[in-house]
């Protein structure tokens, strides 16, 4: 099959040269015999069908030799290319036999995360001889890195939370599914959102090793979803009794050919599929002025996305003496404040600036974000409000920073905090729409892109029934989506409908859970209590004794942590202290969105709410549904 | 008191205790118990088991899931006087699958798995409920089990 298709390929052209030789041939002799069609006037031929006869025996002649040549040039096409493909195998082959030949160090000592799964998986899964259908064999012994399956019935390209979401529905709904992720990270699937949270309250030194943090629950977790032995190894993925989730890492999608359903890796290797998940998630998003700034800006700059983000920062905030976080969103203001409670004890100057008026000033109303940049305040960061940066240079050992309006920040370290550029390199060789406004592949309410394509997480531009066509990068849509289209492609066919919630900590005084459209730019009414001591994220956790987090969808959902060195809350103030509330975002009179400030477990009337889209009249007795007075 | 005020486009309002006392005016839709696209909790609307429920965690996902669900599906179709008593051989093999897994279903030291599976089966079937956020809440047993697969040793 392969062989005729390959030879089809190589000839086509020549096929069809050939081809259009022939058909011009053909229809000057059928003029020449005239066979006219009907409605043609019969030509005036200046030769006729005698005169024609010699000039005939002449096309005949070149018809037949150019034949006879493209034959000639498609056998020795062939061969070569036969030879040149048992060249190919027999090099995959010797390729493979080498790291076999190695006494192969089946990790017996510390099998870390990181290190490449089939190594670590060795230890545990019994040997069985591997089936599988690559052309190199593979040494019977140690499962060699090189052997890949080459076909997945379950195919998710991405090995984020999205992905994770959807190989464990795919394997709740489908008995026995064979589920292959594909990553080009090193990492097995991990959750993002401690990294910028409860990692850095983590009072463990060795943090950075062992990336597991506290829940609101006080137990412990790792950031990684699932130990490495939940996972099969990809050698094994076809032939294992029960199926299961196998994840490459290290190997980076590079072109997918829909029409044919098969995937090309960095590596080289193709896979094929029955169904795809695109999860890939994105970048982080980089100024062009620190862009254009150099090596040395380069060097002293992160953008904080991936676990060896988090380790450099960790180690930058021990070893530097000041770092400026560019950037007032969640990650900007999260990161923000987590340094920024570490300034004192590491005697480190964190500055935060950011074009708008106020922390999360995309987010929150103004008065809200103004009341919030005070809390970010008093957690030890320095915020510079309406920065825009003009340029930064490495001058004399420090990076300076110039601002717009003339300020200039001399720093040690700079954290880019500025958005997500959405991955889809492989919306070109897929063929894949990507969406203008929003930016990621566009797909429909069912998370679609095409027959067996999906799309879920960061990476996709979907149509929300109730709120519209959006894209979304919080955790907990990963969770969601990625759960949704897992259960579409084992053939579910539902909508978008349970809507994903968000959640961010900005200290221990300020914690909010939100869902739907939260826009700051949309008309917001806010029903605000008058605060007492008790309401805060830490007070609530501490006496109830248990989560005050709303269940987010998968997995348990970290929430704030009450670290030792926290001030005692101070008194609240009597004026227009927003100290716990409900604000609704309005679209058209409807409520698109709902942020819960520092009142919990509430989160099922909100998601209610959004989902009935009535128009209310007065939103003070919406708020009451919310209990907010009380814990 | 309650007071109110707007700053732009967005309107601010202070309620005290009082001011909320009485119930709430607001009018929400009536849910529908048999719409297709809502998420459900553990049990379908059929009857069936919802093994994609997340108050499950990773049980039925994971490298046991198959036995897992068998032995889940037996005790939850059990119709004996001691629920789930004809399950016995299910529960032994999906003990001994997790045993196989000890990272990934840390062993209790006091209980056996099988009497406690049992226990977690019942505790999880608070019958109508529908809604996945409250199962997840009321649900501890289960959750002890679901995030105790979470919980793995450090690798």
């Amino acid at each position: 099959m392969f062989k005729c298709k390959a030879a089809w390929n190589k000839l086509a052209p020549l096929a069809r040269a050939s081809s259009t030789l022939c058909r011009q041939a053909g229809k000057r002799a059928v003029l020449r015999h005239e066979r006219t069609p009907q409605f043609v006037q019969p030509a005036h031929m200046s030769s006729g069908p005698s005169g024609g006869g010699g000039e005939n025996t002449l096309y005949f002649v070149l018809v037949g030799a150019t034949c006879l040549a493209g034959g000639a040039y498609a056998y020795s096409t062939l061969v070569g290319d036969r030879e040149r493909y048992q060249q190919r195998i027999t090099e995959i082959e010797s390729r493979s036999s080498k790291p076999a030949a190695e006494p192969s160090t089946p990790a017996k000592t510390q099998p870390e995360t990181a290190e490449p799964l089939p190594a670590a998986v060795a230890e545990i899964v019994p040997e069985t001889p591997p089936v599988t259908q690559s052309a190199s064999e593979p040494a019977s012994a140690a499962a060699s890195p090189a052997v890949e399956p080459t076909h997945a019935p379950y195919l998710l390209i991405g090995g984020g939370t999205a992905s994770f979401a959807a190989a464990r529905s795919i394997r709740a709904r489908d008995p026995g599914a064979r589920v292959l992720i594909v990553t080009e990270e090193d990492d097995l699937p991990y959750m993002r959102p401690p990294l910028s949270k409860e990692l850095w309250f983590s009072d463990d030194p060795t943090v950075t090793e062992t990336l597991r943090f506290k829940q609101w629950n006080g137990k412990e977790r790792s950031i990684y979803f699932q130990p490495p032995s939940f996972y099969v190894s990809p050698t094994e993925l076809e032939s294992v009794e029960n199926g299961g989730v196998a994840v490459l890492t290290g190997r980076k999608v590079m072109h997918m050919d829909v029409r044919g359903n098969k995937v090309k890796l960095s590596d080289g290797t193709e896979i094929s599929y029955d169904k795809c998940l695109i999860a890939t998630g994105g970048i982080p998003r980089n100024l062009q002025v620190i862009e254009r700034a150099g090596d040395e800006v380069m060097k002293r700059t992160t953008l904080f996305r991936k676990i060896e983000d988090f380790k450099a920062l960790e180690k930058v905030s021990r070893e530097l003496k000041s770092i400026t976080i560019i950037g007032g969103g969640f990650l900007g203001s999260e990161l923000a404040c987590a340094l920024g409670r570490r300034s004192a004890d590491l005697g480190l100057e964190v500055v935060q600036m950011f074009p708008e008026k106020g922390n999360m000033g995309k987010v929150l109303p103004e008065y809200l974000s103004n009341w919030t940049t005070d809390k970010v305040k008093k957690e030890g960061v320095k915020v510079l409000t309406e920065a825009v940066v003009k340029n930064v240079t490495y001058k004399e050992g420090k990076v300076e920073i110039k601002l717009k309006d003339g300020r200039v920040v001399k720093t040690d370290h700079v954290v880019a905090a500025v958005g997500l550029e959405p991955s889809v390199e492989l919306a070109k060789s897929a063929g894949l729409e990507i969406d203008s406004d929003f930016g990621g592949f566009r797909v429909n309410a069912e998370l679609q892109a095409r027959s067996n394509i999906w799309v879920a997480g960061d990476a996709a531009c979907f149509y929300d029934i109730k709120l519209g066509r959006r894209r979304v990068e919080h955790h907990d849509h990963a969770v969601v989506s990625g759960r949704l289209a897992g259960e579409n492609m084992t053939g579910a066919r539902k909508p978008y409908w349970h809507q994903s919630m968000f959640w961010s900590d900005l200290g221990p005084d300020v914690g909010y859970e939100a869902i739907g459209i939260v826009d700051s730019s949309l008309p917001t009414v806010g029903v605000f209590a008058k605060a007492t001591a008790k309401d805060t994220p830490k007070a609530a956790t501490e006496q109830s004794g248990t989560g005050i987090r709303s269940e987010s969808e998968t997995e348990a959902v970290a929430g704030s942590v009450a670290v030792g060195k926290a001030a005692p809350t101070p008194p609240p103030q009597q004026k227009e202290d927003y100290g716990k509330g409900v604000i609704f975002y309005l679209r058209d009179k409807v409520v698109v969105g709902i942020v819960l400030w520092n009142v919990f477990n509430r989160m099922p009337i909100a998601r209610k709410i959004i989902k009935d889209g009535e128009e209310h009249a007065d939103l003070n007795e919406v708020a009451k549904l919310f209990n907010i007075h009380e814990e | 008191m309650s007071y109110c005020k707007q700053e732009g486009k967005d309107q601010i309002i202070f309620v005290t205790k009082e001011d909320h006392e009485a119930p709430s005016n607001a009018e929400l839709v009536e849910d529908d118990p048999n719409d297709p696209y809502e998420d459900h909790g553990l049990i379908l609307p059929n009857g069936d088991i919802n093994w994609n429920c997340p108050c499950l965690g990773g049980m039925a996902s994971g490298p046991c899931g198959q036995q897992f669900k068998d032995a889940f599906s037996c005790f939850h179709n059990s119709k004996e006087e001691v629920k789930g008593s004809e399950c016995i051989d299910f529960f032994r093999g999906m003990q001994e699958c997790m045993q196989k897994y000890p990272e990934l279903y840390p062993q209790e030291d006091d209980n056996e798995s099988a009497p406690s599976g049992e226990a977690e089966a019942e505790a999880v079937l608070p019958a109508d409920s529908t809604s996945s956020d409250s199962v997840s809440a009321s649900v501890p047993t289960s959750e002890e089990v679901a995030s105790g697969t979470e919980s793995p040793a450090t690798s």
